[in-house]
Formats: C-alpha cells, structure tokens, sequence
C-alpha cells in the first residue's frame, strides 16, 4: 500500500463522514526463501506493499496458526523453520510501532539478521514450506453510504462491512498523522462533548484483535459514549 | 437451477453481498468472456456453472465459450496436464501440432466474441494459444491456471510459457505454483457453491436411498474418495489404505465415486486398472457416475464416515471443500492446495502415503468426537473462504484492477 496517500478528503472533520469500503487482492511476487539468508536478501528488496500484506493480510482470511504470532513471517519461522526463538521476536512486532513500512522492514531485517549471527546451522524450510512473498493490491470504492453526525456512526458501524473496518481502521493507519483511525479523526474537532470518545477509539488497538472484533469495539465505544439510539 | 445473490443471504450475511454490489457498480456493462475446454466433469466447469450467471446479475455482460478439437488435443492436453504437475511426459510434435491447429479453429469460430471483449478469461493450457490469434484485441486477457505447476516438467512448461507470457496477467490458486512471467500473478482459490445439488442440504432418508441403491449399505461405516480416475489422485493408494484399515474395522466400506470429464481421455484406463486392483471384494465399490451425478455424490459424502482425498498432485481439490463444508474431516494428501485446506490436527489430517491415510483412518474411526469437532471447524473455515461468494468477489477486484491497469492501491470515484 501506498504510504501517507491522498485520497480521503471526504472524511474531512467538517464534511459528512463517507463510509468507503476495500477489497484486497493477493498477487504472487515470485520470491520464495528456504533458509534465513535467502529471507533477509528478499526482505531487503521485496516491495513495501509485500511488507504490508505479510503484517496485516492475515486479518482479511481465517487463520488457524497459532494466535500469539500475528504476522506471517513469525508464523513461518515457527512452522517452516521451527525456530520458536526467531518467531518470538518476529510475532511481538507490532507495525503500528513504527513510522512507516521501511522503518517496520528495517526492524524485520534486524532481527533476522541477529539470527543468522547467532545460528550454528542456518535452519531451513523442507520443499513445500517455503516462505513466498506476497504482495496486496487494494480497491477502495464508495459505498455512498454517509455520517451526518457522530451519533450516525451508532447505526451505520455494526453493519460495516470487514472491507471497511480494513479501510477506516488499518488501512488508515498508514494515511492519517499519527497512525491514527479514520473515525478518531473524524470525530475530533467536532466539539468538546465528543473529546472522551475521540481518545477512547483513538486508543483502540487493531493489531491483537480480528477484524470482527474490531468492529464491534468501536460499535460498543460509540454506543458507550453516544448511547443506544445513536442520532435518533 | 435459477439461483439469485440474495439467496446467499443467510450464508455469508448481507454485507457480503452488498460488498459485492458496491464493487461491481465500476463494472456494468463490461463484456467479460470465459473460455475453457469442457462443459461438464470437472472443478472448473462446476464453478464456471455458477460464477457465469452471478456475474450476469451484477451487470456484468458475462458468457462462456469452450474451444474443442479431435481426439489428439486432448490427448496432447492431457499431456499437458500431466507433465505440468511433474510427470516427465515430452510432447510428440503432431500432438503439438494438433493441439495449435485446434486452437487455430476455435480462434476463428470465438473471432466476434473474443475480439472486442473488455476482459477474457482463458481456463486452463487447453485454449491457451488463442491470444496469439488476437493481435488486434481491444480488452485485457488473463491465464487462469486451476493446477498444481508447482514443479512442471520443464520442457512443457517452456513451450506453454511461450503461450502464457503474452497474457495481461494470469491466476494461480496458490502462491507456491507462481512462476516466472512478465506479469501481475494473483492469487485466488476456487470455490464451491452451497446451493447447488452437490453441497445443498439433504435429509437422512434421501442420503441412505442413495446409498442403497448404489449397493452400498448406509448403517456400515464408509470410507469414500470423491475423484475422476486420475493417477495423480492415487486411486491405487486409497485401496491400499483400506486394505491396512479393513482387519481393525471389518465393516467398512470402500467408495471410489467418480466419473470422466470430456476433456480427458485416461480415465478409462486408469479405472481399469483399480478395478484389477479391487478384484471382487464384497465390500469395496468402485462407482462409474455420470457428470451430473451431483446429489449422489452430495448424498455419498454426508453418508460417509470418513472422507479422503489422498492426491499426489492436486491444483486445489474442491472435493476436500466439499467435504468440509458437510462436516467431514478429510484426510487428504500433503499437497498442491489441499495442504491450504486441510490444517493438521484442526480440520483434517494430510498424509503422504497409503499407511499414514490407514493411520489417521484408524484415528478417526476411533474418535468419533474428535470427528465432528474437526467438521464444524472445516466447515466454518469454509464459509469464510472457500465459497462463490469470496471467489466472485475476488474476480471482481482482480477485473478492477487489470482494467485500471495501476499498481498498487486503486481508488475509484
């Protein structure tokens, strides 16, 4: 995905809020690892959108890995390479740690890069195991549907569609100053009344959680904060 | 069957269909024409059976044409077949010669369809050489690949490459079977369809009748591989399985339930060869089911104690979706993607031989409990992604994106 991109003046805190929706398409890149050497060399020049499909893409499928590791290069070197201790430091990375998705590499790099120093004998995947980079390619349309007002959001959240949640929570992380979620910018600036909600969904965490969960966190914020009834 | 969207309503939920909606408006109108070589046998003439018409009720302008030849295309695109998932088969020139002339002719017979068509898609090695009769086309044109070309015997690969390069991008169904190709790989999973004959509910007494009047008896514990008679699904294998199974479980059955497809000319041969190897064992039965044979086979599958699919090659394995998607934990071979449904220990076994598909047999069978846990977790893991509904909405972005031609993130109006 394309970092700090344009693209969302609909949602401007002074405009009607603009429900858009996602849809992701995985694309093959033809790279391939069997061992850490050959991870690290195609870490250093895979494409920042194969970076961002390997953090977040699990969240757009069902997965039956273990929940402790949230991104597919942790679950690849506990699985493929079994090397628990490498998965450890991968799987406790959180992307929205970082700046940008060069400075979330760089991190990965390093890690790697520790391990081989530290590895007698370089672990590496059996054939069938590899680890294949993949990178995303993201639609975003317009569902036409839109929020007069805060209290809109009470309705219109719960029905959201997982593409959504992806575009207004995660996806925004990576359009928004601060990492921060289309709804929080939204709200903000739109009155003191709203300030307590604007920090509680400026506050959720997106990394931990399935996309489902995810919208019923910020459904149950905005219902917490605005009531049942929403702007009715 | 006349099936409408909203009658995945309960299924998948309203926002996935609305989902679909909101995508497809940037596409009305969009002549999109698909082209495989078969109209029934077969995964990919099931799914174009029911993708076809969805498209159509979107907006889409979609149709489906078939390219055939004489008895030496499909052998060659037999040939084909065989040698891209390994086996080191070379191509005798006539065969080669066959296969282009066949392609030639359906070029000119598709020439008013294909030519002005703003999205092609071509199924499979059989109808590959097509685009390069098309120099003039207007619309973009995608190689689907639905087989496992993970290791292709490199020779064949080289020539049906020539083929394929040309294309605007192609798909795979996994990222394992990507190969070098100047252009965009993506990546999708077929798909079954839960409201068809073949995966539609059925109650108890039409599932037992269907078993009785294929001789099989309903109150025994059955042991069933759904396949074509194909040597990469090694028919072979799960005989053997059964027979290491069958002294620890003296009533189970054996089911070998599969038909031909038009477009393969082996089947025959292999099934004979199953049947030399099942000789007249009471209990072992090796069905010959015609291509519509769908409730059967839905009715053998929901009947069935355990269900296998132990392919030594396979492109995905709808058969395993199927089976998951009723509630069976499926054993199924350590390969192709088979290996992207069936999660060890959660909805199924993989094996890579006859003995580990008797042991985990033999596991099951024991573990009643064990099996119906595994079922309602393959099931599920179905319903969020393995049927029309995902795979449509994928073709949908998929065409988005190739008739934008931009990389990376596409925003539309």
């Amino acid at each position: 995905m394309e970092e700090n991109s344009q693209g969302d003046e609909a949602n401007n805190p002074r405009e009607t809020f603009a429900i858009k929706d996602s849809a992701l398409i995985a694309i093959a890149t033809g790279r391939r690892a069997h061992d850490l050497r050959e991870f690290r060399d195609h870490l250093f020049a895979v494409e920042p959108d194969s970076i961002y499909y390997h953090f977040w893409g699990h969240l757009l499928r069902p997965n039956f890995e273990s929940p402790d590791f949230n991104n597919d290069f942790a679950v690849w070197a506990k699985h493929a390479l079994h090397d628990l201790t490498l998965a450890e430091r991968l799987g406790v990375l959180d992307p929205t740690d970082f700046e940008n998705l060069d400075a979330l590499r760089a991190a990965v790099i390093d890690i790697v890069e520790e391990r081989i120093d530290e590895c007698e004998n370089l672990p590496y995947a059996r054939r069938g195991d590899s680890f294949h980079f993949i990178r995303g390619q993201l639609v975003i349309f317009d569902t036409l549907s839109r929020a007069e007002c805060p209290e809109d959001l009470v309705d219109l959240v719960p029905r959201l569609s997982l593409g959504s949640v992806f575009y207004h929570i995660i996806e925004a992380r990576y359009r928004k100053p601060r990492r921060l979620n289309d709804f929080a910018v939204w709200i903000r600036d739109r009155g003191e009344r709203y300030e307590a909600l604007e920090k509680e969904l400026e506050g959720i965490d997106p990394y931990f959680i399935s996309l489902q969960s995810l919208r019923t966190r910020v459904a149950d914020t905005l219902r917490k904060h605005l009531g049942e009834g929403g702007a009715k | 069957m006349n099936v409408q969207l909203d009658d995945y309503r309960d299924i998948v939920g309203i926002e996935a269909l609305d989902h679909l909606r909101q995508l497809s408006r940037h596409l009305e109108g969009l002549r999109v024409v698909h082209v495989n070589s078969t109209r029934a046998g077969g995964g990919v003439a099931e799914i174009l059976h029911r993708l076809i018409p969805l498209k159509q009720q979107l907006g889409i302008d979609a149709s489906w044409e078939i390219v055939t030849g004489e008895a030496d295309f499909y052998q060659c695109t037999k040939g084909f077949h065989n040698a891209l998932q390994g086996y080191q088969i070379s191509l005798a020139e006539n065969l080669l010669g066959a296969y282009e002339q066949a392609n030639a002719r359906s070029a000119e017979a598709l020439r008013d369809k294909l030519a002005d068509a703003d999205v092609v898609f071509i199924h499979d090695p059989q109808p590959a050489p097509l685009l390069g009769h098309f120099a003039e086309r207007k619309g973009k044109w995608i190689w689907r690949c639905h087989i496992d070309v993970s290791h292709p015997y490199r020779p064949v690969w080289q020539y049906l490459r020539n083929h394929v390069a040309p294309y605007d991008a192609s798909i795979f169904s996994l990222a394992a079977f990507a190969q070098t190709l100047p252009h965009n790989q993506y990546l999708i999973s077929p798909s079954i369809d839960p409201l068809t004959e073949k995966n539609m509910d059925l109650d108890e007494t039409e599932i037992a009748g269907t078993c009785r009047e294929l001789g099989i008896d309903p109150e025994r514990p059955i042991m069933l591989q759904v396949s074509r008679y194909d040597r990469f699904k090694d028919p072979l294998g799960v005989l053997e399985a059964y027979r290491l199974v069958k002294p620890f479980s003296p009533e189970l059955q054996l089911v070998l339930a599969g038909g031909g497809a038009d477009d393969d000319p082996e089947g025959a041969a292999v099934y004979d060869e199953v049947q030399r190897a099942a000789g007249d064992h009471p209990d072992i039965h090796l069905l010959l089911l015609p291509s519509d044979a769908h409730r059967k086979i839905n009715a053998l599958q929901r009947a069935s104690t355990i269900l296998l699919q132990k392919s030594i090659r396979e492109g995905f394995g709808l058969t395993v979706t199927e089976g998951l998607w009723k509630g069976k934990a499926v054993i199924g071979g350590d390969t192709g993607g088979i290996r992207s449904q069936i999660v060890n220990y959660h909805t199924g076994f993989l094996v890579s031989t006859p003995e580990g598909a008797a042991m985990r047999t033999r596991y099951l069978l024991n573990h009643p409990e064990r099996r119906k846990e595994m079922g309602q977790t393959g099931h599920e893991f179905v319903r969020e992604q393995f049927l029309v509904i995902r795979h449509l909405r994928e073709y949908l972005t998929l065409m988005l994106a190739v008739v934008r031609g931009e990389e990376g993130r596409i925003e539309l109006d």
